[in-house]
């Protein structure tokens, strides 16, 4: 299993092609659709995961915004994932989910699994940078995918 | 003590919650055991547990059950998990 470290799971979960950075949203569906497109791109998914996302809000309220302007958009495990991985979605200009505690969101991080415990590695390390307020900031100002994987990976 | 965190699916915003609670736990030197599930399949499960935690938004979808339900607004705040599970230390 020498594969199997976080190190290895960010670089895998988190590909280039899984990053949006400093994109326009006009919405909070708009913000998961770019999340969705994400994932598409990096192969996780199909584009019905994307609608399975924003129904998961619908249905259930703006839970996903976990943090202050933080959302993981998420679905449950479904033929739409084809395999497990994230996108990370930073915005040009905060959107609000209607989560008042915690609106405006600026990230938004797709998240795409087959159930808990296969991404339950990277999940820690995305935990343990973005309840660090220094990290969280060295995320906001990263300038590309690879600054913002090393901050992870750190 | 047993700790169940619940979200929408199981395998998102719990699992956030689980980590950062194992972190916080552990720097107060409590012994505590997480699981994660969905809000549908929690009702079952909370019972075998000592605690609940969960977002405002799903609580409503735990009434009626025995286990004591904390809700967590800021799941990357460290202080905000400590204060509530301060209130459940021996």
């Amino acid at each position: 299993m020498a594969n199997n470290d976080a190190t290895s799971d960010i670089d895998g979960f988190l590909p280039d092609s899984s990053f949006l950075l400093d994109v326009p949203a006009k919405d909070w569906k708009d913000a998961i659709r770019l999340a969705g497109k994400g994932l598409v791109a990096s192969g996780f998914t199909t584009d019905a995961y994307t609608d399975e996302m924003i129904g998961t809000v619908e249905k259930m309220g703006p839970y996903i915004v976990i943090a202050p302007g933080m959302a993981l958009a998420h679905s449950r495990p479904s033929d739409a994932v084809l395999s497990t991985g994230l996108s990370w979605v930073r915005l040009s200009t905060p959107v609000e989910f209607g989560n008042k505690a915690n609106d405006p969101v600026s990230l938004v991080i797709g998240l795409a699994g087959h159930d808990e415990n296969e991404h339950v590695k990277v999940m820690s390390a995305i935990a343990g940078a973005l309840s660090k307020p220094e990290k969280v900031k060295a995320l906001a100002d990263a300038k590309t995918p690879e600054e913002i994987r090393a901050i992870l990976n750190r | 003590m047993d700790i169940l965190c619940v979200c929408g699916n199981g395998i998102g915003t719990s699992v956030l919650l689980k980590v950062n609670v194992e972190n916080v736990a552990a720097d107060m030197g409590m012994d505590v055991t997480v699981t994660t599930s969905d809000a549908g399949s929690a009702k079952g499960t909370a019972n075998m547990n000592d605690l609940v935690l969960t977002s405002p938004q799903l609580a409503p979808e735990l009434e009626g059950t025995s286990t004591p339900v904390e809700t967590v607004q800021n799941f990357m705040d460290a202080d905000e998990i400590k204060g509530i599970l301060e209130k459940y230390q021996d």
